[in-house]
């Protein structure tokens, strides 16, 4: 069975060691996590976990159902048809040049977000392919450091 | 009411009709300990180690279907008990755990025995709960009682730091639960068991695959009933013996590993499987590609995550057995039984040409003679107990079980030295009962000091120890596949066992003829004090059938002479 990747989101209750009762059920069953991220769902007591995963159909089948059985989850979304975004944030040396740079990141649904006297930083979000691109265009420019988030999804 | 966290824990069990506690106080615990001085609503047992306080509260479960509960202190406390949550977990038995844990200003420090009890459980317990302060803890108290039987039922951990045991606040037990988050499914869905039924009526040959769910879901009369209904052959896994009943006409036996081989074949060549409460486990399965080909299958399974985990279904009904059946059996009317007649024929003949059987012997005493004879003299009265090993798989083909929880032992994680304080948990539960440990000579000595709990307490559990001086189901795997290499197997060192058991205040018995063994059994009955009953059987018994690790359902190694017993091949050998 192809592996394939996989954003699920997880709306889980907002308490202590929820996060460590998701991750250690992912090492302990032996599933990938590619990137995580966690935040609060606004005036609710409860947390968003966007997962980015691959596997089977029957390891994501698996995964869904052992968040499922974990007390603090409420729901799982295997998303299908979604949007999704990551952001990055890129550092450069001043002396790179700063129109491509700003070109480049505003082709990325980003911008410059700070200019310091050595340093030049920018970000960028768009779909994870993308942020992909933008990283690999950028390496042109010497970038001094390179911050990925994880990916968050909505269902379309 | 204002009361201290640790009245607070006590008012909880009794307001949850728990009459017998098992546990070992410590300092973080101590102050629960103080309040449990002070009650007279339920008993504390003093096991002499956690892990077989957990163990005992697991058997007191197992007994009864009700809620088992163990208590014990921080850091090695805990540690100790670890085991007995895996085992619990891995068989879905509710357990409630308290466990103390250093006062919550220590916490993170690495003070004195503090270890993350809640992060070193999480993987082997339902739920866990860390109380971080006294208003959370009556509902803390009345969820994890909650969780621990509703749905699969587990063991479940509340973790409770020192000072909120001192601590008072305001304590009203809640009558009621709500977690947004748990809501577990107990009737099936009415479509799926009606496309069900429909399948089990345009079947040639099917199979029905009986779990420990029926058991722990109170299923056994309608299962029976099902079976009566419907004339379909019965196969029963470990955790699932005594769902039938011994001598029910439509039971095969026990599947897999050492499963019989009428049971196997059937498993290997049904059509339609009908499996309930049952988790196709790998020493159930043997070799997936080659399991069960010809065969669509109905799975019944309260714990959606043990659908189509390991095998495809056709059929997936999430619910609990018993209310399943409820709704399925109304619509078996139209089910006709002779459909199946032939396939009963194929099967009786399986059984015909390879019964469960073994060679007895005038010279030494059998492991399953032992057992058999067991079966004859207490019957239906004993609760049987286990450890892990030979021994075990000996008890579970040969004693004729009538009921579910008769037979308790540990099936999932394996533990040895589990028998005995589930013994002692169990006699708790059902002091009317013989309760009897079927040991082994290594796996005894893995909880023997609960020889001090059972003799203090005046509870007389008898442990039938079938000695053969090896860890004989390693032995067995050595023999086989190990080219005879007995790698720290042998146990021809031993104790005195019965000075050991006189040394603790118990009775023993050394056994080697079967005379002795029906006078040892008749005089621990009549005793009615704990004993050791250290039977000597032939050292190189073999259990059989036996599927090797990895290989198909339907290649067994049957009993002959030279299989069975690993000493006759050698004298073969040498001449």
């Amino acid at each position: 069975m192809a592996n394939e990747k996989r954003v699920i989101s997880v709306i889980v209750m907002n308490e202590s060691s929820v996060l460590a009762r998701i991750t250690s059920m992912f090492a302990a069953r032996g599933y990938n996590i590619e990137s995580l991220t966690v935040a609060p769902i606004p005036d609710s007591d409860m947390s968003h976990i966007t997962i980015a995963t691959n596997g089977s159909s029957k390891v994501m089948e698996q995964i869904t159902k052992q968040l499922h059985k974990l007390i603090p989850v409420y729901k799982v979304i295997e998303h299908e048809e979604m949007v999704e975004k990551e952001m990055v944030l890129a550092k450069f040396p001043i002396a790179e040049n700063l129109a491509d740079i700003s070109v480049l990141a505003s082709a990325y649904n980003g911008g410059v977000v700070n200019v310091g006297k050595e340093m030049i930083i920018v970000m960028a979000a768009d779909e994870p392919k993308r942020v992909k691109h933008f990283i690999e265009a950028a390496q042109r420019y010497n970038p001094c450091e390179i911050i990925r988030g994880g990916v968050v999804a909505i269902e379309r | 009411m204002q009361m201290s966290g640790a009245q607070m824990v006590c008012e909880a069990i009794i307001a949850e009709g728990v009459k017998t506690v098992f546990g070992y106080p410590g300092g973080a615990i101590m102050h629960v300990y103080d309040e449990i001085y002070k009650q007279d609503g339920f008993e504390h047992i003093l096991n002499r180690h956690e892990q077989a306080a957990v163990h005992a509260a697991d058997g007191y479960a197992r007994a009864t279907g009700e809620v088992g509960v163990a208590m014990v202190t921080s850091g090695p406390g805990f540690t100790n008990a670890v085991t007995g949550l895996a085992t619990a977990y891995m068989d879905s038995i509710p357990l409630v755990v308290i466990s103390g844990q250093v006062p919550l200003s220590l916490i993170g420090t690495d003070g004195f025995q503090e270890i993350d009890a809640v992060g070193i459980s999480r993987p082997c317990t339902k739920h866990n709960f860390l109380v971080r302060s006294i208003e959370e803890l009556p509902r803390i108290l009345k969820e994890a009682f909650y969780l621990a039987r509703t749905g699969r039922p587990g063991p479940v951990l509340v973790d409770i730091p020192k000072d909120i045991t001192v601590e008072t606040g305001e304590f009203k037990y809640p009558e009621s639960v709500n977690i947004p988050s748990y809501k577990p499914t107990y009737k099936g869905n009415k479509k799926q068991i009606v496309k069900a039924v429909e399948a089990i009526k345009n079947a040639k040959k099917p199979l029905l695959y009986i779990g420990g769910g029926a058991v722990l879901s109170d299923a056994y009369k309608l299962i029976r009933e099902m079976a009566e209904k419907t004339k379909i052959p019965v196969v029963e896994t470990l955790m699932a013996r005594g769902v039938m009943g011994h001598d029910h006409p439509q039971l095969l036996g026990m599947l897999g590993m050492h499963g019989n081989y009428a049971s196997n074949m059937a498993m290997s060549e049904t059509d339609l499987i009908i499996s309930l409460g049952a988790r196709f486990d790998d020493r159930v399965t043997g070799k997936l590609s080659e399991f069960a080909k010809y065969a669509d299958i109905i799975h019944v399974d309260i714990d959606p995550a043990n659908i189509a985990k390991l095998v495809d279904v056709q059929y997936p009904i999430v619910g609990d057995v018993k209310q399943v059946l409820e709704e399925m059996l109304p619509l078996l009317e139209g089910v006709d039984p002779d459909r199946y007649q032939a396939w009963r024929e194929i099967l009786k003949r399986y059984d015909e040409l390879h019964p469960q059987s073994y060679i007895d012997s005038d010279e030494v005493i059998k492991p399953q003679w032992a057992i058999e004879r067991l079966g004859e003299l207490v019957g239906e009265d004993a609760i049987i107990t286990s450890d892990v090993g030979q021994h075990q798989m000996w008890a579970a083909q040969h004693y004729p079980f009538d009921r579910p929880r008769q037979w308790i032992n540990s099936g999932g994680l394996g533990t040895m030295g589990f028998g005995f304080p589930a013994a002692i948990g169990a006699k708790k539960a059902h002091p009317e009962k013989t309760v009897i440990n079927i040991t082994g000579d290594g796996s005894i000595l893995m909880n023997m000091q609960e020889l001090v709990t059972a003799a203090e307490y005046d509870i007389p559990v008898i442990n039938v120890i079938l000695n053969n001086h090896f860890l004989g189901m390693v032995r067995q795997w050595q023999t086989f596949f190990y080219e005879k290499r007995y790698s720290e197997t042998d146990l021809t060192f031993q104790p005195n066992w019965k000075a050991l058991a006189e040394a603790c205040g118990g009775i023993g018995y050394d056994v080697t003829t079967k005379e002795e063994f029906d006078a040892a059994l008749k005089d621990a009955i009549k005793q009615n004090k704990v004993c050791f009953m250290n039977v000597s059987v032939n050292r190189f018994e073999n259990v059989l059938p036996m599927v090797p690790a990895g290989g198909a359902l339907f290649n067994m190694m049957l009993p002959s002479p030279e299989l069975a017993d690993s000493a006759l091949e050698d004298k073969k050998g040498t001449k």
